[in-house]
């Protein structure tokens, strides 16, 4: 016993020292950019970042990146991040809930045939639909003069759609779960489908809307693709704009590193606060 | 602030417009005689994401393969056959970058899977509060974007002439490790160097999703069987190799096939890196410079649907493993 006690000690310091090592290479890339992020600019043009990290008093350090990089444009964009991120996590959230319990609580023809569509979508590349909606736009838009592209709704639809079908396959997962007991006592009690929706298994399924809009939440914000093709520059997400930052250093490392700390100031809140249900919701089988 | 104003605004009216369809859809289909209605019931929740699901996903999927057997130049469209494909596979920069994914399908889920394993294993081993340290600062990178990483590791690589000073770790340690001429490493395509520095960014992004749903099984694992292992003298890697492996064994490959979902999509990072220069391009990346820089629609569209041929074997997977998941219900 004695031995074995042994052993498993030696395995806990080893196992701590080679995830220490691990950590530590892969905090160094985030670390180096923070460093730089904080840095002047004629400091951080001639001398590497760790030279800030192994010299901390000797630097000088300053917000003056994050200043010009908020004031060059990262705070519209920022704003419109958000108004793009928040209706393109509640819609398909929405759509995808009431599809879901259609799934699961109800019977209809050629059920099956629809879900294996469904799973199918899942694993199709969104690439291979991205260039016919962007014409369908273009064209609904001449036609009937209602601007569509450049504008945050084009977006939030896209969005959604390319959503769905993850979104109801982990939403009818957890309501397959769901005692049916309780569904069928309140149609024997006279509520109609709608009403068990909204009052008994939308409310119950909150967990696994939580973690989904999480997921989504994520998804949408770092998201550039769609944001490139259907909001464009008017109105240009963050990660548009850093792109196009990383395009030309011109401005310096110092301004793209803090514009992608601005970036990602949001997502790493999210992530930290909500870290447990968004692993629940992992692996509860995201395949994206 | 009139964009917050208004964002808002678009908000409420779109949260409050589809509560408004979905009662209204209800209420219509209650307004028909009772036998009807109990058979329609089912399209007043199914309607609006058959409707997006059909308009934004299937029709222009069915479109791109249309179009990939077109050639469209401007508002002229003729049929062409299979003239898009046979041009591709006969263009020696195309082959390239089939080459190219390929090699992002044979190392990235892999490694990524095995580092994952790796850090879930030993994660396991170190005690609770250092497991949360640990597999925060690992899984932190996962709500990364991809062009946020690209800038995190552009940086990295980034490359300084001579004369000038050296600001990225990576040519300090070429020039650490002896080698008297630096040069910009992402340019580097022989034996498709540069590839690999950009799947580096991409396992890096990953290991913590695989570190999280390897970890989940792992911990699954019944003790009893670790514990009867031990007692027959089963030494740590026996253990691991004979008992958790082979019970981890299905969460692994549901991971590396996420993983491989993933990587034959990968685009962002080739964009924001290198532009798909130097021969680091990949099918998706070749999509968007054909039809966005290119504006050629037609062998836009046979690219993606290359990809999407390439992809459909797991879509076939995919179904599959998903109807076993249901049997075990």
């Amino acid at each position: 016993m004695n031995k074995l006690k042994l052993l498993s000690g030696k395995i806990n310091f080893g196992s701590t020292l080679a995830l220490t090592i691990l950590v530590g290479i892969w905090s160094i890339p985030t670390i180096g950019l923070l460093i730089t992020s904080l840095r002047l600019r004629s400091e951080a043009e001639i001398s590497p970042w760790w030279d800030g990290f192994f010299n901390p008093l000797e630097t000088v350090w300053s917000l003056e990146a994050y200043q010009n990089s908020l004031e060059s444009g990262m705070l519209d964009s920022l704003v419109n991040t958000i108004a793009v991120t928040v209706p393109a996590t509640i819609l398909p959230l929405m759509i995808a809930a009431n599809a879901a319990y259609a799934f699961t609580f109800l019977n209809f023809k050629g059920k099956e045939l629809f879900f294996a569509i469904l799973v199918g979508l899942m694993v199709i590349p969104l690439q291979s639909a991205l260039i016919p909606v962007l014409k369908g736009m273009v064209w609904f838009q001449k036609t009937f003069d209602i601007p569509l592209t450049g504008t945050y709704a084009s977006a939030w639809v896209v969005h959604s759609a390319f959503a769905l079908p993850l979104a109801i396959y982990i939403l009818r997962n957890y309501m397959l779960s769901l005692p049916t007991s309780l569904i069928e006592a309140a149609r024997v009690d006279g509520a109609s489908y709608y009403q068990i929706f909204w009052r008994l298994v939308l409310p119950m399924s909150i967990p696994a809307i939580a973690s989904f809009a999480i997921f989504q939440f994520l998804w949408v914000w770092n998201d550039y693709l769609i944001a490139f093709i259907f909001v464009g520059e008017q109105k240009s997400v963050m990660t548009y704009r850093l792109l196009r930052m990383l395009g030309q250093y011109g401005e310096g490392w110092q301004d793209v590193a803090a514009g992608s700390f601005i970036s990602l100031v949001v997502p790493l809140i999210v992530f930290f606060a909500l870290q447990r249900y968004f692993v629940r919701g992992l692996t509860a089988g995201a395949v994206k | 602030m009139g964009d917050i104003i208004f964002g808002i605004v678009a908000i409420v009216i779109g949260v409050v417009a589809s509560y408004g369809l979905y009662w209204l859809l209800n209420f219509l289909i209650s307004l028909l005689p009772r036998k009807i209605s109990e058979k329609l019931n089912v399209l007043a929740f199914l309607t609006p994401a058959l409707v997006l699901l059909i308009i934004v996903s299937i029709v222009p999927l069915i479109q791109t393969a249309v179009w990939s057997l077109m050639e469209i130049k401007g508002k002229r469209s003729e049929w062409v056959g299979f003239q898009n494909y046979t041009e591709l596979f006969t263009d020696p920069n195309f082959l390239g970058i089939l080459l190219n994914n390929f090699l992002w399908i044979l190392f990235v889920p892999a490694i990524t899977v095995t580092i994952g394993t790796l850090v879930a294993q030993l994660s396991n081993n170190v005690g609770p509060k250092r497991e949360k340290i640990f597999k925060s600062l690992i899984f932190m990178p996962m709500s990364i974007s991809f062009v946020a990483a690209s800038t995190i590791w552009a940086y990295l690589y980034a490359y300084s002439p001579p004369g000038r000073p050296v600001i990225g770790l990576a040519q300090q340690l070429i020039e650490t490790a002896g080698v008297a001429e630096p040069f910009p490493i992402l340019q580097i395509d022989d034996f498709r160097l540069n590839s690999f520095l950009l799947m580096a960014v991409v396992v890096w992004l990953q290991v913590g999703y695989s570190m999280v749903i390897i970890s989940a099984a792992i911990k699954a694992v019944p003790e009893e069987t670790i514990e009867a292992a031990r007692i027959d003298g089963a030494g740590p890697f026996q253990v691991f190799g004979r008992i958790i492996l082979p019970q981890v064994w299905g969460s692994i490959m549901a991971v590396f096939v996420t993983v491989l979902i993933l990587v034959m999509k990968i685009f962002d990072i080739i964009l924001a890196m290198t532009r798909g220069n130097f021969n680091t391009s990949v099918l998706a990346f070749e999509w968007y410079k054909r039809y966005f820089e290119n504006s050629d629609t037609g062998s836009a569209s046979a690219v993606v649907m290359v990809l999407v041929i390439l992809i459909t074997p797991l879509v076939w997977l995919q179904i599959r493993t998903v109807k076993h998941q249901e049997m075990l219900r």
